[in-house]
């Protein structure tokens, strides 16, 4: 399942900001971080402000901040503002029920779309938030312990 | 120690431990709660098998605050097919409604994976309905991610 460029620039963003709930971006910082246009960014950042996702800031700086609630917020919830992937089918993939080759290429894309619609629904921005954490913790571990192997210390000179 | 609501009794300490005849009434009431079906032949059956601390291989535990069970936790320690290594297995999980979001849950996971660990696995799995939001986005927020397997099933004509 392939999400639009808008879906994507969502679940960045959103994350982003949950993940410092205090702290107000601007659209453009958020773009630069994630190498989209700002102008791009500004209509994903209104559209998650319409659904109560973000809020702007007034004032020195302006920008937005989080105001959704991470422990119940999912991922479908944010991508489903974007884009309707609940009735997307195989047909809608490209395969269409003409012919026997397309009806089952169409039914194993269905099949596929199907545990990807459940595993957005089940992941929370709380989730995710712990995920990246977990991912962030690890690479730290995994650069700790090669800095630290025989082979990559230094002779001392 | 973490506290939970005991229906209206106020905070108490909650408590993980193997599961007792005299709890499978507060066990069923909580199972027939969510499923609106009480299970008494089932659980009995399963106390019977796993309870009390029978074997390490199985665990049948509960989470006490007061005298009110809160939740039950059953899993097993399989030897898994297809040339996969033994792993703990997770099959039946439930919280008293009024006790959801004070971290039940995750208190008995940890007990069960405590287990499992003592009985010399380092590998948890389960296996949900897709539709299952609740308790898939539970298993989600403790770190549990999809496995490497994938389950199939036919009509027996």
């Amino acid at each position: 399942m392939k999400l639009q460029k808008s879906t994507s620039l969502a679940l960045y963003s959103v994350l982003e900001f949950a993940a410092n709930p205090g702290r107000q971006a601007s659209a453009a910082e958020i773009a630069e971080k994630y190498g989209a246009s700002t102008h791009h960014l500004a209509k994903v950042l209104r559209e998650l402000g319409r659904a109560g996702l973000v809020e702007s800031a007034r004032g020195v700086g302006g920008g937005y901040r989080f105001s959704g609630n991470t422990k119940r917020l999912t991922l479908m919830d944010v991508i489903e503002l974007f884009e309707n992937i609940s009735t997307r089918t195989g047909k809608s993939e490209g395969f269409d029920g003409s012919s026997d080759v397309g009806r089952a290429l169409g039914a194993v894309t269905a099949e596929v779309d199907e545990i990807a619609r459940a595993t957005f629904r089940s992941i929370t921005l709380d989730t995710m938030l712990k995920l990246i954490e977990r991912q962030r913790r690890a690479a730290t571990d995994a650069q700790t312990a090669a800095e630290g192997s025989p082979r990559s210390k230094r002779p001392n000179v | 120690m973490i506290r939970a609501e005991a229906q209206g009794a106020g905070p108490a300490e909650l408590r993980v431990r193997p599961v007792e005849a005299a709890d499978l009434g507060q066990v069923i009431a909580i199972d027939a709660e969510l499923t609106g079906l009480e299970k008494t032949d089932y659980y009995y059956e399963l106390f019977h098998r796993y309870g009390a601390g029978r074997t390490r291989q199985r665990l049948f535990l509960v989470a006490e605050s007061g005298d009110v069970i809160q939740g039950f936790i059953i899993g097993e320690v399989r030897d898994w097919e297809f040339g996969s290594a033994p792993c703990g297995w997770v099959f039946g999980l439930s919280v008293r409604a009024s006790a959801r979001l004070a971290g039940v849950g995750a208190r008995m996971l940890k007990a069960v994976c405590d287990g499992f660990r003592h009985a010399g696995v380092n590998k948890v799995r389960t296996l949900l309905a897709r539709d299952n939001g609740l308790v898939l986005s539970f298993f989600r927020s403790q770190g549990m991610m999809a496995a490497p397997f994938i389950p199939l099933e036919k009509d027996l004509d």
